[in-house]
């Protein structure tokens, strides 16, 4: 039996199409209404409200909080200050990313850590030896993302929180009308937006309130083939879709350090250990096999190779999610692992793992499309991610 | 003359003289935009008529805008986002009601629930027309060419069009032709029986002309819809968020970035001709500002009466444009609204409000509807195509109020003993209590009324008897023969002096094809 979330009651009678997916165990909406169309359109136009409550949640806490999440994760956690969040990959011993996630301080000692993948075993075997506690919270807590440019406007008419001092990547705890939540500006659009952390049994008076308020601004409920399309635009990788975590990748290639998931940024140089320290730093100094890049497909070569056949381009309404060879000079040189046709930018996008040197910026590549059952190559271009990155969404 | 010397000067900051603008700034050309009125835009501007609510004044919906345009400008960067429209509502007479939604099962369904002949119809129809659009399409990148010319360039483009159509195929072309040539209802009449659907179907050529749905001719337009599913993928059909000015604005943003200067609340008075030559333009203000290529975004009989003197222009030339045919035919009713109509059929705030809702209840109605107009006054019950831009995009009003938008057809611009401030409004009643016999609280809800007669729309914009198109998209007034004969290449016989308004081919809608081609036309030309 799949789970459903706290907020089932509400959503399950909105889904018009019974468009119902797999996510983290749980059954979520692909869509409300039949297809994504408007549902996008309120992530990047209005706000979309997203159940993303099958985020694995882990409340850790105690006088070794700290030292073990500094171990986890790659990126500086003595420099993590309460109230704000990081998002950060964690690694084996080896260098290899095992999950991603965001990482969230919430006092002194208090930390709340999301990942994609269950990580309750990984924590606890890093912890051995540490003063700290470790608590699955991913049933108790709830959470709603309010994405787009008109989030803050929505949220500001029903919480007392002075939104202009919530900064990127910061949180603060609050009421929206008399729910008490946390809310912090983080999410998975690469819009302007907010992620807000609920008591399971608070789950349906929030989204009751949430959508109350939003709809003289046209909140918009919104399945996972918007959110899909919405994070290829903002080139946010995806587990077990772009790159496989170090834990259950059958065979060595599958694993990707966070340089070559277009991580590095997060990978401190200057921290005390953590886990892949070494083989990390050694990876820096010599320089990654792989880069992960955008790739923008090119419109007039993809519209000859239907051309030829009297057909209209045709690409799906959804986003992709399969591999698709890469190639520069007439071999190989690597894989997309997902793509949308992006309504906002009217470009065809996708997300690839390339071959040194071929993931520079402006590298020309081709990439396999499949036109009446022949596998053809499309012109591309690599391009640095994001593709997409609005001013609201930091401003 | 003064100030800097450009290259070329764009008469008029409509959509089409922006895009000329942006590409012959892209190639390099010192380019500079004049706009009489204080937003660029033309018939494409976004204006807030009333405090807070914003009105796509004129032009309200995306239509056809070209895939290339949106490519070579890179318009999504400088602000083009355009938001799905979903559906079309026809509210019938016996209470019922004709929808089409977004998803083609449900549309099929609700077909089915009316005429099931028809559901099945619907998609071998669909495959036909997309046939015939596809036939269409290449047309309208095309710069036309001339048929009674021998030059070898012509020749090759008439080569190009021949093979074209020959590699139809007998079926198509022979469809192509029959839809060249039917009324748009005759054309449906051979396909489908429910007649709210024919009705509604059949609207959409009839918009911009003055014909019904019964005269020959109008079932051509049926295939821009089906033009607009071809390239569903740059979804060129839809809201441009903030309204069709913002459309403009990005537009003029690309040319901005190409280099071009737009001046905005500058009257041309006229282009200075000399020697048969272009050489610049005089402002209203008696400024002068030199330029070797000159181009008007205007229609057609201010591009060749008004710019330029008529008379040292050829005789067939100027008879030409004499016949060109404008005829406004409609006009538009914008409201400002406290709160959601309302209709009869679908009570609530159902989705349907997020779509058009036709009034098209059946051909006869629009037939009738014309038949006022014919004899010179405006529809006493008009077809009218409804869009509340707020629902999709809630920057248009204040949070939970609206703004609500009504195409109306027909108003001639010939009204027996002429338009007046009177006239004006009786329209705009007629317009109200129409709408209201299907959404009973309409009246209740308005805080601003704004009606917009083709008087009105001449004396605003400038387009002559208020045609929305430049010009009737009639089968004598396309292709090589748009504005007229011999001179549908964007030239003019001044040297240096050109068009590229909607006058133009292929014309009509925020397609800025017209502009694009102009643009092309005079760098090819002047390298």
């Amino acid at each position: 039996m799949l789970k459903t979330t706290p907020f089932h009651p509400r959503t399950s009678a909105l889904v018009r199409a019974q468009t119902w997916r797999r996510w983290a165990g749980y059954q979520m909406a692909s869509a409300y209404d039949p297809h994504p169309d408007r549902e996008y359109a309120a992530v990047r136009n209005a706000a979309a409200l997203f159940d993303v409550s099958p985020l694995h949640k882990y409340g850790i806490s105690g006088p070794d909080a700290g030292r073990l999440l500094d171990r986890l994760i790659t990126r500086d956690v003595t420099k993590l200050k309460t109230g704000q969040v990081y998002y950060t990959p964690w690694c084996d011993a080896a260098g290899k990313v095992v999950d991603d996630g965001t990482l969230h301080r919430l006092d002194e000692a208090t930390y709340r850590m999301t990942s994609a993948d269950s990580s309750l075993r990984w924590l606890h075997l890093n912890a051995v030896g540490m003063n700290v506690s470790i608590e699955d919270t991913s049933e108790r807590v709830a959470t709603l993302a309010l994405q787009g440019p008109l989030a803050r406007a929505i949220l500001a008419t029903i919480s007392p929180l002075d939104f202009t001092t919530l900064k990127y990547f910061r949180l603060a705890s609050t009421t929206l009308r008399d729910v008490p939540v946390t809310i912090s500006r983080t999410g998975y659009t690469g819009d302007l937006g907010y992620e807000i952390w609920v008591d399971a049994d608070r789950a349906l008076a929030l989204w009751d309130a949430v959508v109350e308020a939003g709809a003289p601004y046209g909140i918009v409920p919104a399945g996972v083939w918007a959110l899909d399309i919405a994070r290829i635009e903002a080139g946010l990788i995806m587990l077990d879709v772009d790159y496989f975590s170090s834990h259950h990748a059958l065979i060595e290639q599958r694993k990707s350090s966070p340089f070559e998931i277009n991580l590095g940024w997060a990978v401190s140089p200057t921290k005390g250990p953590f886990n892949g320290r070494r083989p990390l730093a050694a990876e820096r100094a010599r320089g990654s096999a792989w880069g992960f890049v955008g790739l923008e497909i090119d419109w007039e070569s993809f519209e000859r190779l239907f051309a030829a056949h009297r057909l209209p381009p045709q690409i799906p309404g959804v986003a992709w999610r399969a591999s698709a060879p890469v190639y520069a000079g007439g071999s190989q040189v690597g894989y997309a692992t997902s793509g949308c046709w992006s309504p906002l930018l009217k470009k065809s996008l996708a997300l690839a793992h390339l071959r040194r040197p071929h993931f520079a910026a402006g590298a020309n590549v081709e990439i396999e499309v499949t036109v009446e059952h022949r596998r053809l190559r499309a012109a591309a271009v690599v391009r640095e991610l994001p593709f997409y990155d609005p001013e609201r969404k930091k401003a | 003359m003064s100030g800097p010397r450009y290259d070329a000067i764009i008469v008029g900051g409509g959509h089409n003289g922006l895009v000329a603008a942006a590409y012959l700034a892209r190639a390099g050309r010192r380019t500079l935009v004049l706009e009489k009125r204080p937003l660029v835009g033309g018939a494409s501007v976004t204006e807030e008529i009333f405090p807070g609510f914003k009105f796509s004044v004129f032009s309200y919906v995306v239509s056809l805008l070209r895939p290339e345009i949106i490519r070579d400008l890179d318009l999504p960067r400088h602000g083009l986002q355009i938001l799905p429209l979903e559906s079309t509502v026809t509210p019938l007479d016996n209470g019922d009601y004709l929808a089409a939604w977004a998803d083609p099962d449900e549309t099929r369904n609700e077909l089915r629930r009316h005429c099931p002949l028809d559901a099945d119809a619907m998609p071998i129809f669909g495959r036909l027309m997309h046939h015939m659009a596809m036939a269409v399409k290449p047309i309208l990148a095309m710069i036309p060419p001339d048929p009674t010319s021998l030059s070898p360039r012509e020749l090759a483009g008439l080569l190009r069009l021949g093979r074209h159509f020959r590699s139809l195929g007998p079926e198509k072309f022979h469809a192509l032709h029959k839809l060249m040539t039917m009324s748009s209802a005759d054309y449906l009449d051979e396909w489908f029986a429910f007649d709210p659907l024919k009705a509604t179907r059949s609207a959409s050529g009839i918009i911009g002309t003055f014909l019904g749905p019964r005269s020959p001719g109008t079932a051509y337009v049926l295939l821009h819809h089906y033009m607009g599913e071809i390239d569903g993928a740059f979804r060129a059909w839809g809201f441009q968020k903030g309204g069709t000015g913002a459309i403009s604005e990005s537009i003029a943003g690309a040319a901005r970035r190409f280099g071009a200067t737009i001046r905005t609340g500058v009257s041309v008075e006229q282009v200075i001709v000399k020697n048969g030559r272009a050489r610049g333009v005089a402002l209203s203000t008696g400024e002068e500002i030199a330029a070797g290529v000159v181009v008007s975004g205007l229609d057609p009989r201010l591009t060749f009466t008004k710019l330029v003197d008529p008379k040292g222009l050829p005789e067939d030339l100027v008879e030409g444009i004499r016949r060109y045919r404008f005829r406004g035919s409609s006009g538009k009713v914008n409201l400002a609204l406290s709160g959601l109509p309302s209709f009869s059929c679908l009570p609530g705030n159902g989705p349907h409000l997020r779509g058009a809702i036709s009034i098209s209840p059946s051909v006869l109605y629009l037939e009738r509807a014309y038949d006022d107009a014919k004899y010179g006054e405006f529809s006493r019950h008009p077809y009218m195509d409804c869009v509340i831009p707020s629902m999709i995009d809630p920057g248009m009003a204040p949070p939970g109020k609206h703004v609500m938008s009504i195409f109306v057809q027909y108003a001639p611009f010939d009204l027996a003993g002429g338009w007046n401030d009177a006239r004006r409004e009786a329209f705009g009643d007629a317009v109200v209590k129409t709408l209201a016999r299907y959404a009973p609280n309409l009246e209740s809800l308005i805080l601003h009324r704004q009606v917009l007669t083709p008087d009105d729309i001449q004396r605003i914009t400038g387009l002559s008897e208020g045609n929305i198109f430049q010009g009737e998209l009639a089968l004598q007034q396309l292709f090589f023969l748009r504005p007229v004969p011999r001179w549908a290449k964007y030239r003019t016989p001044i040297e240096g002096y050109w068009q590229c308004g909607a006058g133009t081919h292929p014309g009509g809608g925020i397609m800025g094809a017209s502009g694009r081609l102009a643009a092309l036309e005079i760098l090819g030309a002047s390298p």
